[in-house]
């Protein structure tokens, strides 16, 4: 099933790529296939991919995504698919704000169902047309969304056994040592050491 | 007469039950005795890996990795090494190599030696599981010798491997995986040919090609449904193009092929073995540069340069330069990865862990559907379910 030699390279496949959509961007990547488009194209490239014969990206990896808090759009969400048959790899990637629905793929690769239950429990992005958008690895009533940069690594409850209540009960986080973050800038590598008066030193490797 | 209508029945199953290997709670919905539904519900070990990983430089970030999949952790680091060098655009030395794909494959034969046994216990045999813990006890030590810890190694790091095989190492182990296809032998004997895991299950669990792919299913899960896909074969990583050996598939993608192929992965395993003992010499076993990886113990002594270069990598940690790639291995329960994205800062922006019983535990619904309540535990332990790695 793989590893001869007639099989279509990076390439060709590429090439493939670029005939058949429009509006899709490349990113440079060599060790495997890497596009951008738009949010509301993602279902229509991905089930492309998937049928297209040429191309016959037919498995889904994984589905994630990266927050990015200073940017406007702040999620880069990720679509990981493996061609069996071409053995390749293509990375589909997007970038949504808050507020954006992306169009669920279960109807073309049923593996997205908790992919998408995950991004949704863990970065709080909707999905239309999803099944079962429920939690998937938090706790059962939890609040917010853990894999978003503002939220503390601490997190805001924490629960404990209450012998009188004879239950499990939920409080705020009380630390008795506030989580250390240091900060490792240093004049080893990190930033530019500038010495009032030596400027000269630096122009002098610059020449 | 009257009529009865009978109800379906609502059955929780979990959490903390010994056939849900770990804390897997279930729902069931049952007619009688036949499962209409199963209904996972997973996150009960949820540590946040993912998130406490964004707050540990790349070096503190390497231990986590063994205690996702517990019972194969060298190879999650194996995935995890490979993103990140492949980030800092190093290559390690061909002995680090050959030591990494030695260990991976010592790895593969843990896991299969517990989830092989694991899966005989949970439909009826129990001897299997004394006669595989003590292997795997004699196979710990070789984990013991090289990283100090039975299971919890940290032992593949960004750059090559902690520390060498000590002295002897090599023909010790060479003797020890000469004698385990004997130990294989004895324990087929007492499975294969046995009726009862043979009723148990032969038929039971079936996933067809098409199904596997789709469900996002890798490893002997997608192998036992007869596809001929293998990461160490497909897309060769460290040392293992250098190395020859098969990949066994199943045609019926039953419980059944499931467990033959783990026991012919065994083997498999055995030869890679001892084919890397006889190509590795000796050499680096990580990459010379103290910018990476830390200097040697006795030159601390005498080298400032050395001290400093210590102090800072086990302090600050190295730098990586921004950008992101996703590298995945063939952990022994299917492929592992690692979409690591690195903002130049020493501390990763964000690691996504894609375990492979993530996917395979989203089919349990459908391959339950229409078995008995009995066939749930065979078909959970054909699935090689970790809750480390499923819930990360």
């Amino acid at each position: 099933m793989y590893l001869t030699d007639k099989m279509q390279s990076i390439g060709d496949t590429k090439k493939i790529i670029v005939d058949r959509f429009l509006g899709v961007e490349i990113i440079n990547n060599d060790k495997y296939l890497e596009i951008k488009t738009e949010p509301v194209k993602i279902f229509k490239v991905i089930k492309e991919l998937k049928e297209d014969t040429k191309l016959l990206f037919d498995q889904l990896i994984d589905v994630t995504a990266i927050d990015y808090p200073s940017r406007e759009k702040r999620f880069d969400i990720i679509y990981l698919l493996i061609s069996l048959t071409l053995n390749q790899r293509i990375l589909v990637k997007t970038s949504i704000d808050e507020s954006t629905v992306l169009e669920s793929i279960t109807i073309v690769h049923k593996a997205a169902n908790w992919y998408e239950r995950e991004c949704y429990d863990l970065f709080g992005i909707q999905f239309s047309n999803h099944p079962d958008l429920r939690r998937i690895m938090t706790d059962y009533n939890f609040e917010g969304h853990p894999l978003r940069k503002d939220f503390p690594l601490t997190g805001h409850t924490e629960v404990h056994y209450d012998d009188l209540e004879k239950k499990v009960v939920y409080e705020p986080v009380k630390l008795a040592q506030e989580y250390r973050n240091f900060d490792y800038m240093s004049p080893w590598e990190g930033f530019d050491n500038k010495l009032i008066g030596d400027e000269k030193s630096s122009e002098e490797n610059n020449s | 007469m009257k009529e009865v209508e009978i109800n379906s029945t609502t059955l929780n199953f979990g959490p903390q039950h010994p056939a849900a290997h770990g804390v897997l709670r279930l729902v069931v919905e049952l007619d009688g005795e036949v499962v209409e539904r199963v209904e996972p519900h997973i996150g009960l070990l949820h540590r946040g890996t993912e998130k406490l990983i964004e707050y540990k430089t790349y070096l503190q970030a390497v231990p986590y990795f063994d205690r996702l999949d517990y019972v194969s952790p060298m190879c999650q680091e194996h995935a995890f090494a490979l993103a990140t060098e492949q980030l800092l655009n190093i290559k390690v030395p061909i002995r680090a190599q050959y030591i990494r794909v030695i260990f991976s494959e010592i790895t593969r034969i843990l896991n299969h030696l517990l989830n092989v046994p694991a899966y005989a216990a949970d439909i009826g045999a129990v001897t299997p599981f004394l006669w595989c813990f003590e292997e795997r006890e004699k196979l710990l030590e070789f984990h013991e010798a090289v990283s100090g810890a039975r299971f919890h190694g940290a032992y593949f790091r960004p750059g090559g491997v902690h520390q060498d095989m000590p002295d002897g190492m090599e023909q010790k182990l060479f003797d020890h995986v000469n004698n385990l296809p004997k130990f294989l032998d004895d324990l087929e004997e007492l499975l294969t040919n046995n009726r009862i895991l043979r009723q148990r299950s032969v038929n039971i669990g079936v996933i067809t090609k098409q199904e596997a792919i789709e469900w996002g299913c890798t490893g002997p899960v997608l192998r036992s449904a007869g596809v001929a896909w293998d990461l160490r074969r497909s897309q060769p990583y460290d040392a293992y193009d250098k190395v020859d050996f098969d990949v066994p598939i199943g045609k019926n993608g039953d419980c059944f092929d499931r467990y033959l192929i783990r026991i012919e992965e065994m083997r498999q395993s055995i030869e890679i073995i001892k084919q890397c003992l006889n190509l590795i010499k000796p050499g680096d076993i990580a990459i010379n540069d103290n910018k990476i990886t830390p200097p040697k113990r006795n030159t601390m002594k005498k080298s400032m340069e050395s001290l400093i270069h210590h102090f800072k990598l086990f302090t600050e940690g190295y730098r990586v330069p921004s950008g992101e790639t996703y590298c995945a291995v063939e952990a022994p329960k299917g492929e592992f990865g690692v979409f690591l994205v690195s903002d130049g800062s020493s501390k990763p922006y964000r690691c996504k862990i894609r375990a492979p019983g993530f996917a395979h535990l989203q089919t349990l619904n459908h391959l339950s559907k229409g078995h008995l309540m009995a066939d749930i535990a065979a078909i959970l332990g054909s699935l090689d379910i970790v809750f480390g790695e499923v819930d990360r």
